[in-house]
């Protein structure tokens, strides 16, 4: 059996629900990623680095505790800071905002899916989480790491997201289909 | 009992427990996750569900007691509980639970009431079937471990 050296990439799985919590660890480690796994938005802010009380303007170098996160899986509704308010949070950061965050959700609610993908998130997957859907990670690790070395585009997004939009407007999702489609390939 | 008769037994159980729809093809995501490098992965999931479910079950029935109803804090506790039932697999108490929200948004407390009782009804008959797997589970791993040794 030939075995292909892959980069291990580190995801930081945000949910209150232990059980869930405890599926997303187990899907993203038989998919061959590193996980860290809180229960909470505050507590995975603490993770990479940026607590509730520092500005996200203060130019720090990574702090000694802080580790390296190549992408966010986060569950919408938590108590508290909701997955939502996360996203904005790592996407109002110069520091973080780099680094994918998608959104898992047990609802399928067009109007929350279409606020978390203007708020920057990758992709809205809908809860259970199944193993085919790691797959659709990577690429977007990949995709962030190339921005980080690329000027932001922000034209290019503005209109990927709007196409999103209208996607997941006209899309019915029947049973079947429990996640939303984004081409955000086009931006590469 | 052999080990082979021991799976039969438990393959049994689980495949009428599809039939029934207790279960659906959610579990056998849990089941496919669960290998060598995770062999007690399946049993941890239906341990963390049942401690969730009845402390949650618990609380409802708390809530539904009152003389003036918190439909808002009976709402978030089923939502929750929806939720597990829907990662661990358990069909017939997600689809109860899907019935309950129904009622509390209308805010109908009789309505509460009876959907309560139906989700008690198929958790707990789920809860037994899955005591019994877990036995069988253990039993087959001990031998496996035995006839390692």
């Amino acid at each position: 059996m030939a075995v292909v050296a892959e980069a291990q990439f580190h995801v930081l799985a945000v949910d209150d629900s232990l059980m869930d919590r405890k599926l997303i660890e187990r899907l993203l480690k038989t998919s061959s990623f590193q996980v860290t796994a809180v229960d909470s938005g505050s507590r995975a802010l603490e993770v990479l680095g940026l607590s509730e009380g520092l500005t996200s303007s203060s130019a720090v170098s990574p702090a000694h505790n802080e580790i390296e996160v190549n992408l966010v899986i986060t569950d919408y509704c938590m108590p508290g800071m909701t997955g939502y308010d996360l996203l904005k949070k790592i996407k109002g950061s110069s520091s973080l905002k780099d680094i994918p965050v998608v959104i898992m959700s047990s609802e399928n609610v067009p109007s929350r899916i279409n606020r978390c993908l203007e708020g920057g998130a990758e992709e809205f997957f809908l809860k259970p989480v199944q193993l085919s859907d790691m797959k659709r990670l990577r690429p977007h690790i990949l995709k962030g790491k190339s921005k980080e070395q690329q000027p932001q585009e922000e034209e290019t997004s503005s209109t990927s997201i709007s196409s999103n939009k209208r996607k997941a407007m006209d899309e019915e999702l029947s049973p079947e289909r429990r996640r939303l489609k984004l081409s955000n390939y086009s931006l590469i | 009992m052999s080990l082979m008769a021991l799976r039969e037994r438990l393959n049994v159980l689980v495949n009428s427990m599809f039939l029934e729809g207790l279960l659906d093809q959610q579990f056998r995501q849990l089941q496919m996750l669960q290998d060598a490098s995770s062999p007690g992965f399946v049993a941890e999931v239906i341990t963390l569900f049942c401690e969730d479910s009845e402390r949650m079950l618990t609380e409802l029935t708390k809530l539904l007691d009152q003389a003036v109803v918190d439909y808002q804090k009976v709402d978030a506790y089923v939502h929750q509980l929806k939720g597990s039932s829907s990662s661990v697999g358990a069909q017939n108490v997600k689809l109860a639970c899907i019935q309950f929200k129904q009622f509390c948004e209308e805010n109908n407390k009789e309505g509460c009431l009876s959907a309560l009782n139906m989700v008690k009804h198929q958790y707990y008959s789920l809860r037994s079937k899955f005591d019994t797997m877990l036995q069988l589970e253990q039993r087959i791993q001990a031998y496996d471990s035995e006839q390692q040794n």
